[in-house]
């Protein structure tokens, strides 16, 4: 199955659809242009120097002197910002996501009325920039790739969106709500329990059944407790309702980066809450570094940015790999031993299709050494089940404190009542919930072996991922240069050459120049040679 | 869980300070429904909630449709619109809907202004449509200006995340509590006085709490005043459908249409169905913005509170049956105003004097007379007898910021008939037992 054509939807994810079409969904910066930035952007041209290896005052003062040379080199040779809002359009393609920087730095927050004007927050949202993305974004919809009324057209590979396994929800749907939601016989829901007001934070039943699916999901190694969660309309608001709870605006949290390029808007926008990234190093294949952390936390101390908590995806998103007890448990002792808060992104813990095991935070508490109090995990449908639309998101937090507040933030993006009946329903169906997991996982994993052999066999290599819906490829050497140019301009070609649109890497916040997140659960096999074939045109070139 | 031990890891200011307004009195009468409700059968003698602005009156309406049309609760046209809706996560709202609220909302205006879909942005519910125009309108430490006496969770919904404050507009009882240009200019000054940039104006039409639709001229007087201080002006407009004659309601929409869409970039509407068609539970609210900009920004900020693409798809197809709709929106309104007209019956009877209303789930009652003093403390002595002793959660008008005392705020549609009754005989003792004390 490929694409559909323009109206469809688009996973927050695609940091692509930042800055957007039609259809796509906001997320997160723009590839570097537009406004002021805010932080600079660290490119590494001598990997060695940086990572130490000249020893400690090579591996500080040529690196310091070689910063600021090449951030004052890049930043004349960089796009001007735009200087004046573009028109928003109603009805047209939608504009490009945030700016990365301070609304501070707008002129104007006035509308080009003169009149009333909007806030900051507003006003940085509604200008525009030259986000790439509303170009990579806009093609896809408007020239849509379908394998017979437009094999020409643009193959999208920035949405994670998984199809692979939506005829399973389907043919359940088909067989067991045949009729209206207050029929008797399907145990009567009545009308006021479908339509009156519930508590916002869910329904109990809804919350046992997610509990449950949880623990199947985690492949039964830890058990959750029902009444330590907060479902929220989706893990958007999940992250921004903690957000809110754990830090005040101007506190920052350490995110290892490469990182889904949504956290940026649902951390920083509204909750103000500075998104520090603690580069992870493709030599440690992007694993999590604590000593990286611990620098990074120095640097936010000694610029007097007091940090509230770590946030790192388990299964991470972009890149695929999954987090070692041993690691896990370090991260708590790390943020044990700063006094912060650690949140826990596991949106794709039951897409896992590798052979490792995926080992859920909560697993690790349960030996019952550390201070649960300062952890929080964040969980949804939306990946695992394949039902973004229906907006299920959940926080399963350990502090009670947060619990309260979160229970009452939860007004503000509360779950739909009869939806939450339907995934009762659904989830209570245990035989069908197993077979499912166990369906999806080997269709990933045929999916995901496809891609990666393929891509492979055209000298394109990915890092060993186990879990998530992408590919987290190295496409650098077919750069006209090693930095953040090199890789738009490669992004550039992939889009309109091979009429592919991939998600560069430095929206993903990466340090290293050149690499590529595709996603491979809206591709049917079918799908992959066109792929491959398109991408070795680009690579063909070089 | 780690539950005793205070957990040394510090959380925000939002988390910690008390600006989610749960503490007021508002919210402890429902603790004391929650701990004791009345259950015709189960607990006859226990606490009667009418603190909450929920109609039932016309739920067979709806279940009749439902049983009628089990496509739309269902998945419409079957498996492949299955799969679309699913994944469809689209700010935008699936079209169709936005169409289908566009029309309804011009259904209840009968007509007599129109609404572009495209400018409609799907939140989970008012309040958090309320919430997001306060992020966009307005910055921290910003204020808005709201006619008192208001609904209480608005010191919520609009404060807590947002960081922005609100001013009040004083209205009194010597007009029936309605707008006046002096209270609007006089909380402009006093917010000048306090250094506070005022952002917009917020108006509940028709009002709640007191069940009243506003004016022609008091909206034009409103419409004047934001220009020329130019301010926002957000119209919550939730009640809209629930105004009992609908010609007695003037929306903000009509006026800026029979102004030429003049300035327009300033209006926001809020809307909703959750009052209008009882469906709370769906978590379907919108905002109507003529300011392109706003609605740009609403949409993207809509993206932490989106509709469920199945509750889109299952209302579209139920907001089509213009059948449906023309009637339920005919019948509820005659159920709202006989259950109305019942119950400022029933309040006479027990010597209660209610504000003439038109529109919405409750009644703005006066027990004035019947304070030992005319604050708010003695307001509260006696709604916390009227809770203990009568067992009857109603609305004090202080948690409303009214700044007269001695008015409540009374629901009358989010029970049966028979609960109504037993309500309207445990006040009449009440008032009876009261006299009796006073003439003590």
């Amino acid at each position: 199955m490929s694409p559909t054509p323009s109206k469809k939807s688009a996973d927050a994810d695609a940091a692509a659809a930042a800055a957007t079409a039609t259809q796509a969904r906001s997320s997160a910066t723009g590839l570097g242009g537009g406004g002021g930035g805010a932080g600079m952007r660290l490119i590494v041209p001598l990997q060695g120097v940086v990572q130490g290896r000249g020893g400690l005052v090579l591996g500080t003062l040529i690196p310091c002197a070689l910063f600021y040379f090449l951030q004052f080199y890049l930043r004349r040779n960089r796009s001007p910002p735009p200087t004046s809002p573009q028109p928003p359009a109603a009805n047209g393609p939608d504009l490009p996501g945030i700016v990365r920087s301070s609304s501070r730095n707008f002129l104007s927050a006035r509308g080009s009325s003169g009149h009333a004007a909007v806030s900051s927050r507003a006003a940085s949202i509604a200008r525009s920039g030259d986000s790439p993305y509303f170009v990579g974004t806009k093609k896809c919809s408007e020239d849509p790739y379908h394998p017979v009324d437009n094999p020409d057209g643009v193959i999208q590979l920035g949405l994670a969106e998984n199809r692979l396994s939506l005829d399973l929800i389907g043919d359940w749907l088909a067989r067991n709500v045949t009729n209206t939601l207050l029929d008797e016989r399907q145990g009567g829901l009545s009308i006021s329990g479908l339509a009156t007001y519930q508590p916002f934070d869910g329904l109990v039943e809804l919350k046992m059944a997610v509990a449950e699916f949880m623990g199947q999901v985690m492949q039964g190694s830890v058990s959750f407790d029902p009444s330590q969660i907060i479902m929220t309309a989706g893990a958007t608001p999940a992250i921004e309702i903690l957000s809110f709870c754990l830090a005040d605006a101007g506190n920052a949290f350490l995110v290892p980066s490469p990182y889904y390029p949504g956290y940026d808007r649902n951390i920083r926008w509204r909750a103000g809450i500075e998104l520090i990234p603690v580069p992870c190093r493709s030599t440690d294949n992007f694993g999590l570094s604590i000593p990286a952390l611990e620098r990074a936390y120095n640097q936010a101390k000694m610029r007097g940015v007091k940090v509230r908590a770590v946030l790192f995806s388990n299964p991470s998103n972009p890149v695929g790999n999954l987090l070692h007890r041993e690691t896990l448990r370090d991260l708590l002792d790390f943020v044990t031993e700063k006094g912060i808060h650690v949140i826990a992104d596991e949106v794709f813990a039951g897409s896992t299709h590798g052979t490792e095991d995926f080992v859920s935070m909560a697993e690790v508490l349960n030996t019952d050494e550390f201070d649960r109090s300062r952890v929080h995990i964040v969980y949804g449908l939306s990946k695992d089940l394949s039902v973004p639309g229906f907006r299920i998101g959940l926080i399963y937090s350990f502090n009670e404190h947060v619990i309260a507040a979160a229970s009452k933030l939860a007004r503000f993006s509360s779950v739909s009542v009869p939806t939450q009946h339907l995934l009762i329903s659904m989830l209570n169906d245990t035989k069908f919930i197993t077979q499912y997991i166990k369906t999806n996982r080997e269709r990933l994993r045929v999916m995901y072996a496809l891609l990666v052999n393929g891509l492979k066999q055209l000298g394109v290599e990915s890092v060993k991922s186990s879990g998530g819906f992408y590919c987290w490829t190295d496409m650098s050497k077919f750069m006209k240069s090693y930095s953040e140019k090199g890789e738009l301009e490669l992004w550039k070609e992939m889009l309109n050459v091979a009429k592919i649109h991939l998600t560069p890497g430095t929206a993903c916040h990466c340090i290293e120049p050149g690499w590529f997140r595709l996603c491979f659960t809206t591709l049917t096999e079918k799908d992959v040679p066109v792929v491959l074939e398109r991408i070795k045109r680009v690579v063909d070139n070089h | 869980m780690v539950k005793g031990a205070e957990s040394c890891v510090p959380l925000s200011e939002v988390a910690t300070s008390n600006t989610h307004g749960e503490d007021s009195p508002y919210f402890a009468g429902w603790k004391a429904y929650d701990e004791d409700p009345y259950d015709a059968a189960s607990n006859p003698a226990g606490v009667i909630q009418m603190g909450l602005a929920e109609n039932q009156v016309s739920f067979d309406l709806l279940e009749k449709y439902l049983d009628q049309h089990p496509g739309a609760s269902g998945w419409g046209c079957g498996i492949s619109g299955f799969r679309e809706n699913a994944l469809f996560q689209d700010y935008h709202g699936l079209q169709t809907f936005r169409q289908e609220m566009a029309t309804f909302m011009e259904q209840i205006r009968e007509g007599r202004a129109k609404f572009d879909p495209e400018r409609i942005v799907l939140t989970a519910g008012a309040t958090a449509a309320n919430e997001l125009l306060t992020f966009i309108l307005a910055d921290p430490g910003d204020c808005l200006l709201i006619p008192t006496p208001y609904y209480p969770g608005f010191d919520r919904d609009l404060r807590w995340r947002t960081g922005v404050r609100i001013i009040p507009v004083h209205c009194s009882s010597s007009n029936g509590f309605q707008v006046t240009l002096q209270a609007l200019e006089d909380a402009y000054v006093k917010a000048e006085g306090m250094k506070i940039r005022v952002r917009g104006l917020l108006l509940t039409n028709p009002s709640n709490p007191l069940g009243t639709a506003i004016a022609r001229h008091v909206l034009e007087e409103v419409l004047d005043f934001v220009t020329q201080k130019d301010i926002h002006l957000i119209s919550d407009e939730i009640y809209s459908g629930s105004v009992f004659s609908s010609d007695e309601f003037v929306s903000v929409a009509e006026i800026v249409e029979a102004r030429g869409y003049e300035d327009c970039d300033r209006v926001h509407i809020v809307y909703s169905l959750s009052k209008d068609l009882g469906l709370p539970g769906f978590r379907v609210g919108a905002i109507y913005s003529y300011n392109d900009r706003v609605v740009t920004a609403a949409r993207r900020m809509s993206s932490f509170t989106l509709v469920s693409s199945q509750t889109q798809r299952m209302l579209a197809s139920m907001l089509a049956d213009r059948g449906f709709t023309e009637n339920y929106l005919k019948t509820n309104r005659e159920r709202l105003k006989n259950r109305r007209d019942f119950i400022t019956e029933g309040l006479k009877n027990a010597g209660i004097e209610c504000l003439p209303g038109n529109a919405g789930l409750f009644c703005w009652m006066n027990l004035a007379p019947l304070l030992e003093e005319p604050t708010r403390e003695g307001e509260l002595r006696l709604w916390s007898l009227i809770v203990h002793e009568a067992k009857l959660n109603i609305s004090p008008g202080s948690s409303c910021h009214c700044s007269e005392a001695g008015w409540f705020r009374v629901c009358f549609a989010n029970m049966s008939q028979q609960t109504l009754e037993v309500a309207l005989r445990r006040i009449k003792d009440f008032m009876k037992n009261m006299k009796a004390k006073q003439e003590k």
